[in-house]
């Protein structure tokens, strides 16, 4: 290496083009991830390795020093604001005109703006409303109605308001406790008949689906950010982030079992806003 | 060629003075242009991904060659990305070269960041070119965050959700802009067609402007230099651009190119096949966002469950880590230089740079807000400490929360303490020893003093209390280099008589690595 400074610049140049070559090969052959990205890595980086080592080893390395000079002399500063100023008296000249050209820029400016109107609906009551409706069957996410003794105590279940199965806004959670373990206000307790009792499965921190549930100690764990709701005192806060309790879902529970609202939900799913 | 383009457009003159240009040779000057190059690279792949990618959440059931999700529900647009990852030939190398590409941009530009704060780079006249440089850095978290949504798939499905909640929860405006920015109550069809726009169009232009902007003012202002024998405020040092700087420069990229290309080949990054498409019923635990929102995802999971009620409304609790401590947190950053130059009343130019222990202030508040950082990165997967560490997620939060704040306070101090240490040492023992050979063939130090450290030392008499203990230690340290440096002469000459019977014989135009 020594008596020869250019071999590993050759070698490296060499490695590039082996690689390249190789490169078209892989392809032509079908293609594979992980022999691809090896060869483009040795054809790149010997490549680069090259124009390094040449620089390093068989170039002159010298230092070049620059004066610095930003700012520039007084004169030049002064003959700058003249022109401005110049240029400006123009419009000092006409001010009436220039005012005009003031608020032509300005009405044009504000008639841009308007089409940002177009993005999105208005929030009206979107927020505040779900499909959810006295008598409405819950079904699950094929949207096939859900019997009340299809959930045993312990275990949980998913469902959406008929007809919009899978909506965002709509979901809840349906649970089984032991019946008369929920301590909730009368009214409250009149929606969850036999121990049955659900909730909006959308986070009321920042709208992630409430999707852990712990049985043994009857807490819903979001796994976004770990806010935890206790399921038998209404699902209010009981670690995490979240500050609001998880707005209960009234049900009744049909003559033919299936299980239906009584209404929408007790309060607006999901996250907190402005209006809310 | 050049008298054909001197007739036309008078580069000679240009290319005279430019081509001598100085550039610099410290490696720490190099994380910007990693990350230049990253932003390269990710327009190419990005390009090659934009001509498969279909921005569509029109529903399809999957018939391709994926067998787990084949029969499954999904949108076009998540489709999309599965066959580019299977079934179109160097698709799956593109896609992840262009992912790891990402996270290395905003890798290079936090640590780029993070040398020019702590050698003082930022001070006049470069506190333009520090706010474009924060500009780029926010850009490059926009960029980052649309594309990763792209996919559709379970995981930044979740994101988008998150980001849609904390817009959402802006004071006054939060429902309107949440419903515009969104194309009305999530999830919206409008949706992915937006995000692709924004990723594939505006963002990347903005950036693309931000960087001229950024290289123009560079080229401009010319390079800061670290202080040694040899270095001053009015001159700047370094290799010419023409050839060296720029065979340097583009080796530097390719090395880049073919680093990436090496994880993107062997290393998977977001295989979204195992999280599946996006439903808004269900969620993939544990869920982290990429590295770089780790800090805003771990103080929406810190923060306590406050929030404000008045006067019938409401500012719900993302509000303050999810906007608030971000735009904050911003504004401190764009507006540092200022602040620094308001706390220290020092309005001069520099071009020399600090070392951290030149402004322990400085370093102190910077190692403080870089650990708060890592911290809150650390409770981004509080989740997954948890379960490593066989902790409840609970009491990791709770722990958590204590060392975001006194860890920083802890941190902070020290650095500030051990950099004034260090500081304090070296103005008693002077800045650098320098050795010159005497006419005898023997040394003698000459101690360099310079003039703002002498400065410093009047206004801090305690310094100069301790300087007399410190000077034995100064000493020995000085013998111990005086010994280093007669061995290195030694060896010098040695190569020095080598080289010179090479040259006899061979005469090559070519200086080794050992001369420089």
């Amino acid at each position: 290496m020594r008596n020869r400074p250019e071999a590993p610049v050759a070698l490296a140049l060499i490695c590039t083009i082996l690689a390249g070559l190789g490169l078209a090969v892989v392809y032509w052959l079908g293609g594979q991830p992980q022999i691809e990205g090896a060869l483009l890595a040795v054809a790149l980086g010997g490549l680069g390795a090259a124009l390094i080592l040449w620089e390093r080893r068989l170039m002159p390395q010298e230092q070049v020093e620059e004066e610095r000079e930003i700012a520039s002399s007084a004169e030049e500063r002064a003959a700058a604001q003249a022109a401005l100023e110049r240029g400006g008296e123009e419009f000092g000249r006409r001010r009436f005109l220039a005012r005009l050209l003031g608020a032509a820029a300005a009405a044009l400016g504000l008639a841009a703006l308007f089409p940002i109107r177009s993005l999105g609906r208005a929030p009206g009551l979107s927020l505040f409303r779900t499909a959810w409706r006295p008598g409405t069957i819950a079904v699950d996410e094929n949207g096939v109605p859900v019997g009340a003794e299809q959930i045993a105590v312990g275990s949980v279940l998913t469902v959406f308001p008929q007809g919009h199965p899978g909506s965002a806004d709509g979901q809840a959670l349906l649970i089984r406790v032991e019946d008369g373990a929920l301590r909730l206000p009368p009214d409250r307790l009149a929606g969850a008949p036999e121990g049955l009792v659900a909730y909006s499965k959308v986070c009321t921190h920042a709208g992630c689906p409430v999707g852990l549930y712990r049985a043994q100690t009857h807490q819903l764990l979001c796994p976004c950010h770990q806010s935890t709701f206790d399921v038998l005192s209404g699902a209010q806060p009981t670690f995490g982030p979240a500050s609001r309790p998880l707005p209960q879902l009234p049900i009744e529970i049909g003559s033919d079992g299936l299980v239906r609202a009584r209404g929408d939900f007790t309060e607006p799913v999901g996250p907190g806003f402005w209006e809310l | 060629m050049v008298l054909w383009l001197d007739d036309r457009l008078g580069t000679a003159t240009f290319a005279r003075r430019s081509l001598r240009k100085a550039f610099p040779d410290h490696w720490s000057f190099m994380l910007g242009e990693i990350a230049l190059y990253c932003f390269v690279l990710l327009v190419l792949t990005g390009t090659f991904l934009a001509f498969f990618y279909v921005a569509s959440p029109r529903e399809v059931v999957y018939q391709g060659p994926y067998e787990p999700l084949r029969g499954a529900e999904m949108s076009a647009a998540y489709e999309s990305v599965l066959r580019l990852s299977f079934e179109v030939r160097a698709g799956l190398v593109m896609r992840q070269i262009h992912h790891w590409a990402s996270l290395l941009f905003l890798a290079a530009i936090t640590v780029h960041l993070l040398r020019i704060f702590f050698t003082g780079a930022f001070r006049r006249p470069r506190e333009i070119n520090w706010i474009v440089g924060v500009t780029l850095l926010l850009l490059g978290l926009a960029a980052g965050f649309t594309g990763y949504s792209l996919p559709d798939d379970l995981l930044s499905g979740t994101g988008v959700r998150i980001a849609y909640s904390i817009l959402l929860s802006v004071p006054l405006i939060g429902t309107w802009a949440a419903f515009l920015a969104f194309g009305g109550e999530f999830p919206s069809a409008e949706l992915l067609g937006r995000l692709y726009a924004m990723h594939i169009f505006l963002i990347p232009a903005a950036i693309g402007g931000a960087i001229a902007v950024h290289l123009a003012l560079i080229w401009h202002q010319k390079h800061t230099q670290f202080r040694a024998p040899g270095r001053r405020e009015e001159t700047v040092v370094g290799s010419p651009l023409w050839p060296n700087y720029s065979m340097k420069a583009v080796g530097l990229a390719l090395i880049v190119f073919g680093v990436l290309s090496l994880l993107g080949g062997l290393f998977q990054i977001n295989p979204v096949w195992t999280y599946g498409p996006f439903d808004p019923t269900t969620v993939s635990s544990p869920a982290q966002p990429d590295w770089y929102l780790g800090w805003i995802e771990g103080a929406l999971r810190l923060a306590p469950n406050w929030e404000i009620r008045t006067f019938g409304y409401r500012i719900p609790e993302p509000f303050f880590p999810g906007v608030l401590f971000p735009a904050l947190f911003f504004a401190g950053v764009y507006l540092w230089p200022f602040i620094e130059r308001r706390l220290t009343g020092d309005d001069h130019e520099h071009h020399l740079l600090d070392r951290p222990r030149d402004n322990p202030m400085r370093t102190g508040i910077g190692v403080a807000i870089l650990t708060f950082a890592i911290v809150l990165t650390l409770a981004g997967s509080n989740d997954v400490l948890g379960s490593f560490l066989r902790i409840p997620v609970e009491n990791v939060t709770r722990g958590l929360r204590v060392l975001v704040l006194v860890l920083p306070t802890l941190l902070g101090w020290v650095a500030y303490r051990v950099a004034g240490e260090l500081r304090g040492r070296e103005v008693s023992a002077g800045r650098y020893v320098v050795l010159t050979r005497t006419a005898d063939g023997g040394f003698a130090e000459v101690h360099e003093h310079p003039r703002r450290d002498v400065a410093r030392s009047e206004r801090e008499p305690e310094e100069a209390a301790r300087a007399e203990r410190r000077a034995g230690r100064a000493e020995r340290r000085a013998r111990r280099a005086l010994k280093r440096a007669e061995r290195f002469l030694r060896r010098a000459k040695r190569e020095e008589r080598r080289a010179a019977q090479e040259r006899d014989g061979t005469e090559r135009p070519w200086k080794g690595r050992g001369e420089r």
